[in-house]
């Protein structure tokens, strides 16, 4: 799968906190919850969001609190991707688990700036910065890791494995 | 190669005689935990699947702690979601308010977590139970509603950090001074993925609930867990609470750590973490006269009774400062009742700080004290991200209850000796 858009950029230890608000975790709605997205560190993201764009940011992102209404929230912003030079540990389970596609690639958080536009084929991890011209490749997810992906997320996959 | 304690209790649930860092392996679960915000979107997640039961409803608890009392007609809509749910799986773990207490002390405390158990829970906090001796670890509600759903969950095996605690902490040093000096060295992502297993004769010298504050805030360093060994103060806390038979694990001796890390406990000062991220400590030279707005004594990192008891001996016969908003929170039940029948609650009341019933309201800007714009908020609490108890301009010091106790009664960072 290909995804491009344009990039929102942000430092280290972006934490779920800021990605989703606890005053707002009142609700499982997806809609109400990425209306709100990013909100306390970027008030005009949720103004300029559009179908497609991908996040890039560098250490640590998603940290904090085990909410998976943070990646809930991006993903039903319209992100189609989130770059970084490394995640929390509970943010990268649970954005595989919803079907969020997320990439380490140190590189490319290096030379990509907010406001580039940049394409990415999931499949392979080839990641390109269509401002600059410049590609990158990030390290492809585990098969299981794939499969699931795959799948169409945590629950469809334990489905499939049900039904075996 | 041996393994570490961490890796011991892995391999017994997935069923294998050995398993090293970076496996990947499906286990079987013990205690599968969620709350009030975190369960809705597991239980929607179990219905998309098309699930129509739980596999061990003696195997999960949903504890109602976030939100409640209910703070709104949406979180008592959420937690009515999960009402019933539990009552139409069967589900006997289900604490509303009246039984609740915030769930990362209620668990131990009603028996349902003990030594050598495996368990997830939809909090990232869920890491607490590693005081016990159990490999606990915090996850998202796709995977809780997995672990309800098969009685298992996938997990890959995490390398190790040690900790050796070295002597016998100084007077006012808690397991909070600890654990904030810990992530201080080595940030807040120095243990990502990885497991914090501690030890040392320092241990002894550390009480079940400096412990359970210690493994709360492993997720503070990025950590998969933290754990202790299982000792007499360990078995003590365990003996008529816990509902199953305890399995003691102890690391190998020659289990593979990626880095060894002595503390000296001796040395420790009172450490307060400045906004906006846990790894930024500061020991008292460093600290100022910047006036505070409020303190909060609670939480699942210190809202138990020995952290009671410590705000009480700090202000008794003490007067909380003017224009300084305190609140006390119990963490359980239980431990209102106990800081009732020891006179504390009288202590808090008389001194103008007010108590509330059991809930994590303000540590996560939910309720109960949320703060406005440029206000400071000295707090026993686990997180001062920004925007993470009120207005996005706001402060958030975390500290130990000595610390936020005498901060309470100076109206600026103090400790106990500065009054």
């Amino acid at each position: 799968m290909k995804v491009q858009g344009r990039v929102f950029k942000y430092g280290n230890d972006v934490d779920t906190d800021v990605i989703i608000p606890a005053r707002y975790l009142n609700t499982t709605s997806e809609a109400e919850l990425a209306s709100h997205c990013m909100e306390d560190i970027d008030k005009d993201f949720v103004k300029n969001v559009q179908k497609g764009d991908i996040i890039v940011a560098a250490d640590n992102f998603g940290c904090g609190s085990s909410r998976e209404h943070a990646p809930i929230a991006i993903k039903a912003s319209g992100i189609s991707l989130v770059i970084a030079n490394s995640f929390a540990r509970i943010f990268y389970r649970n954005s595989i688990n919803i079907g969020l596609p997320i990439l380490e690639c140190p590189e490319a958080v290096k030379d990509i700036s907010a406001g580039d536009t940049v394409s990415c084929d999931l499949s392979t991890g080839i990641i390109v910065n269509e401002t600059t011209g410049k590609s990158f490749k990030a390290e492809p997810f585990p098969p299981f890791i794939q499969e699931i992906i795959d799948d169409g997320g945590l629950m469809k996959h334990i489905q499939k494995n049900l039904k075996k | 190669m041996g393994m570490t304690m961490s890796q011991k209790i892995l391999a017994a649930h997935a069923g294998m005689q050995s398993v090293k860092a970076g496996q990947l392996i499906e286990a079987k679960l013990d205690m599968v935990l969620a709350n009030d915000i975190t369960a809705p979107v597991a239980i929607k997640e179990f219905g998309k699947a098309g699930a129509t039961c739980v596999a061990c409803p003696g195997r999960v608890a949903l504890v109602m702690d976030h939100f409640t009392p209910n703070k709104d007609i949406k979180a008592a809509m959420q937690c009515k979601t999960v009402r019933d749910f539990a009552d139409a799986q069967g589900i006997e773990n289900f604490f509303d308010v009246g039984q609740m207490g915030i769930e990362h002390a209620l668990l131990p405390e009603q028996g349902l977590v003990g030594a050598g158990d495996l368990v997830i829970g939809a909090d990232s906090h869920t890491c607490t139970y590693g005081a016990l001796g159990a490999f606990s670890t915090g996850v998202g509600s796709t995977d809780m509603a997995a672990g309800m759903m098969t009685g298992n969950a996938w997990f890959k095996v995490p390398a190790a950090i040690s900790f050796v605690l070295k002597n016998k902490p100084a007077k006012y040093i808690t397991g909070k001074d600890i654990i904030l000096h810990i992530i201080g060295m080595i940030g807040v992502d120095g243990a990502l993925y990885k497991s914090m297993e501690f030890s040392g004769d320092g241990i002894q010298h550390l009480s079940m609930d400096d412990r359970f504050t210690i493994c709360n805030m492993a997720i503070e360093a990025g950590a998969k867990n933290g754990i202790f060994p299982v000792d007499d103060a360990t078995r003590a806390y365990m003996q008529g609470r816990f509902k199953r038979t305890p399995v003691e694990y102890a690391a190998d001796a020659d289990a593979p750590y990626e880095k060894v890390i002595e503390i000296d406990l001796s040395k420790l000062e009172p450490t307060v973490s400045f906004p906006h991220l846990p790894e930024n400590t500061r020991t008292p030279a460093e600290w100022d006269d910047r006036k505070i707005d409020q303190v909060v004594i609670g939480s699942c990192t210190n809202g138990r009774i020995s952290d009671l008891r410590i705000a009480a001996e700090v202000l008794k016969g003490r007067k909380v400062a003017k224009r300084v908003r305190c609140i006390i929170i119990p963490a359980t039940q239980a431990v209102y009742l106990q800081a009732v029948r020891e006179g504390l609650v009288e202590t808090f009341i008389n001194a103008g700080a007010v108590v509330s019933t059991p809930t994590c309201g303000p540590c996560l800007g939910g309720h109960m004290g949320i703060l406005a714009e440029n206000e400071r908020c000295v707090s026993t609490t686990n997180r001062n991200f920004v925007g993470r108890m009120g207005h996005i301009t706001s402060e958030i010091y975390l500290a130990s209850p000595y610390v936020a106790a005498a901060s309470a009664v100076a109206g600026k960072i103090a400790t106990p000796d500065m009054l």
